[in-house]
């Protein structure tokens, strides 16, 4: 098992309040992170971090075999390979509203790997039905429920073929009917030997999909084991706390 | 600032340096025309459009420059310009001279040559009839018409107590008189007669307020001109040719004090003819338009990018862009540009028209531009580089797309406002659809018909404008789109 990411000592702060006080973490190829923890924990922002989306002070990201230097700027260049393997998916699906679902899933490939567009939009309908919507080819976001903008934007970001997928609370914006069919298209992708981290209040989902669950409580991260370890017998007073609240 | 004055003047400095030494004569020989300009709004009976074939000029300056062409071994060429800038024009070079009631005021002495009087007429004083007020000692306290810079206004100003109205055409003072709006017009006898006698409320109340002469205009550097023209006038004038002209015109050789309507009823009728040049009218104004708000789009883009993505410079220089061309008149920065700018740029006037009306709007596309991109949710462009995609890639595919959407009816409305703005270019010489209007509301001395043509043609122009604009948003805002059958069977 090799680590795609290894992040050491990662420190960040908003001004004088500190957000990530010093994370070391590895993933291995394959595996599934649930990141859980009280809200302001340093979660999303961990995770923003991996992919330069937020700017960190100090320490070192490694990621998708690249290094991620501290203070570069979100919009630098040198990203550009990074995020090419590094797919995110957002809380609030920021799909591109003047483009079809089939249009939003081969943008990137055909402008940042140049991919030729006939096959693309052949593998661009394969991945919209991979999660249930091959139906929906030509519908724009606006035509789309929450629970299926949401599966078009991790289709998009899964045409990139990433290394390692990030996953911002991906079912937080969704009533709890349409939380279901998102999360089942993760358990595939967790299935199929994809690398995810995704941050989440799913505790249901947590324990059932992710190989580990890391715990995030004021910047710091506070429990890092298999779930039925991390939640039957958490070593910090405060994860206990979180799990009994949860 | 202070170094742009600067490099101003030693553009200007060296532009009159280099320009070729050749005389106004020697020019006039080697292009072998005298262009010579006017108003056509003047109408009747100096230059205008002859009401049988609108294709022909016709008139008594045109005969007398066709005289003086002939005397010049040249052929004439007509320039249309608007009244009231013929002075600025001439000086700017878009002509040799001026050959319309151009009248004899010390107000040209230094700025420009004037040749020997060719016509001497008399200013007259118009009121309804049976008025009380019939000297301008009498008008005291009273509002008189007459026409903004004439000699006729310098005789008012001369009279601190009257309030002088001032009009652009020769019909609208006889009009306002009659409706009451004032209570005298002064204006020159052949105008006079030609304009206000005709009409039976009004009368003669003094023949001979003062007397004048209409002049040639002529650059100041152009003195050898100067004297060829004095000296074919005075051939003119012994050989009996002009005094030929002015009687064809029924025009009194000296000024008269016959309070007598000379002049035939207008001929003039709004026929086909009219509307084709009303037609011709709307499509300066609609090419006009259109090319000035291309130019304002991209324009306008290029300065929300700056104002939006640019360092602290470019934000300074698109805000002072944007604040400047707001903050003055569009007619000054049209003024400035085509006059102002003669001696370093030369503009033609559709040219100036289009940069000037297009740099004004662009100002106001770029508001359009910045608040559409700063509507947007930082979510997109977030997205865009979260898969890669680099700034420029994020702003072509992803920003501008959806920005481009919001402003589309901000858009229309300013292209909508541009097509009626466009009449403002009028005052640099071009002859757009309102212009048309009034020059032939002079010829037909009504406004009525040619202003609902007018105000119909530019509904016509700017309605399916409107109409396609809804079209388009409502297109782009579908939110479906028609994918092949075959495609849908090779997904499922």
């Amino acid at each position: 098992m090799s680590a795609v990411i290894r992040v050491e000592g990662l420190f960040k702060s908003h001004g004088t309040r500190a957000v990530l006080r010093g994370i070391d973490a590895e993933v291995n190829r394959g595996e599934t992170i649930a990141l859980v923890g009280p809200s302001g924990g340093g979660k999303s922002t961990f995770l923003r971090c991996l992919n330069g989306l937020t700017p960190f002070d100090s320490g070192a990201v490694h990621i998708a075999g690249l290094k991620l230097e501290p203070h570069t700027p979100t919009d630098a260049r040198a990203l550009l390979p990074l995020r090419a393997r590094v797919g995110m998916v957002f809380q609030g699906f920021y799909l591109f509203p003047h483009l079809t679902a089939l249009e939003n899933v081969c943008l990137a490939p055909q402008h940042v790997k140049h991919e030729e567009p006939l096959a693309l939009a052949e593998r661009g309908r394969l991945l919209l039905a991979r999660v249930g919507l091959g139906d929906r080819c030509g519908a724009r976001p606006g035509a789309l429920s929450g629970g299926q903008q949401q599966r078009v934007a991790i289709a998009r970001a899964l045409a990139m073929e990433p290394e390692v997928l990030l996953l911002d609370e991906p079912t937080s914006a969704l009533d709890p009917q349409l939380r279901g069919e998102v999360l089942a298209v993760l358990r595939d992708l967790a299935q199929a030997g994809n690398t995810m981290l995704v941050v989440t209040h799913e505790m249901g989902f947590a324990k059932a999909v992710a190989s580990r669950i890391w715990v995030f409580d004021e910047g710091k991260l506070v429990e890092d084991g298999p779930p039925a370890q991390v939640c039957e017998h958490p070593k910090s007073e405060r994860a206990r706390a979180f799990f009994q609240s949860a | 600032m202070k170094t742009l004055t600067a490099a101003l003047a030693i553009l200007c400095v060296s532009a009159t340096a280099f320009a070729a030494p050749e005389t106004g004569l020697a020019r006039v020989r080697r292009q072998g025309e005298l262009r010579w300009a006017g108003d056509l709004q003047g109408g009747e009976p100096y230059v205008f459009r002859d009401p049988r074939d609108p294709g022909k000029l016709i008139g008594f300056e045109l005969e007398l420059a066709q005289a003086l062409a002939a005397k010049l071994g040249v052929r004439e060429t007509f320039v249309q310009n608007d009244w009231s800038n013929l002075v600025p024009s001439l000086e700017r070079g878009d002509f040799d001279l001026i050959l319309n009631g151009l009248e004899e005021t010390p107000a040209l002495h230094g700025r420009i040559l004037s040749s020997r009087p060719y016509f001497n007429f008399s200013e007259q004083l118009v009121v309804r009839r049976g008025a009380p007020a019939r000297t301008l000692a009498q008008l005291e306290g009273h509002r008189v018409g007459t026409l903004s810079s004439s000699l006729a206004h310098a005789i008012l100003r001369a009279h601190p107590g009257i309030a002088p109205v001032l009009y652009g055409g020769q019909e609208e003072p006889y009009r306002d008189l009659q409706l009451g709006r004032t209570d005298a017009v002064l204006l020159d006898s052949v105008i006079a007669t030609r304009y206000g006698l005709t009409k039976p409320d009004l009368e003669l109340a003094d023949a001979d307020v003062a007397r004048a002469s209409y002049v040639i205009g002529m650059r100041l550097a152009d003195s050898d001109l100067k004297a060829a023209v004095d000296q074919a006038l005075i051939e003119l004038q012994q050989s009996g040719a002009l005094a030929a002209i002015y009687a064809r015109w029924k025009l009194p050789p000296e000024p008269t004090v016959v309070a007598q309507s000379s002049a035939d009823e207008p001929q003039t009728r709004f026929d086909r003819a009219q509307v084709m040049l009303f037609l011709r009218g709307a499509w300066v104004t609609l090419f006009v338009s259109f090319l000035a708000m291309a130019l304002a789009v991209p324009l306008g883009l290029l300065l929300a990018l700056a104002r939006v993505y640019g360092g602290p410079v470019a934000r300074f220089c698109t805000h002072s862009y944007v604040e400047l061309f707001r903050g003055t008149p569009v007619l000054l920065q049209l003024y400035l540009l085509y006059y102002g700018l003669a001696p370093l740029v030369h503009l033609s006037a559709l040219a100036a028209a289009i940069l000037g009306l297009g740099m004004n709007y662009g100002a106001y596309e770029a508001e359009v531009h910045r608040a559409a991109l700063g509507s947007l949710p930082v979510g997109q462009s977030e997205a865009a580089a979260a898969l890669g995609l680099s700034r420029w890639q994020s702003l072509r595919l992803v920003l501008l797309p959806q920005a481009l959407r919001t402003a589309l009816p901000a858009m229309t409305n300013d292209l909508i406002a541009l097509l009626k703005d466009s009449s403002l270019v009028s005052v640099i010489t071009v002859v757009e659809l309102t212009k048309q209007m009034t020059i032939t509301a002079v010829d037909v001395r009504s406004w009525a018909l040619p202003g609902a043509l007018c105000g119909g043609l530019y509904f016509a122009l700017s309605y399916p404008l409107a109409r396609f604009a809804a079209r388009l948003e409502a297109k782009l805002a579908q939110t479906e789109e028609h994918v092949p059958a075959a495609a849908l069977e090779v997904a499922a």
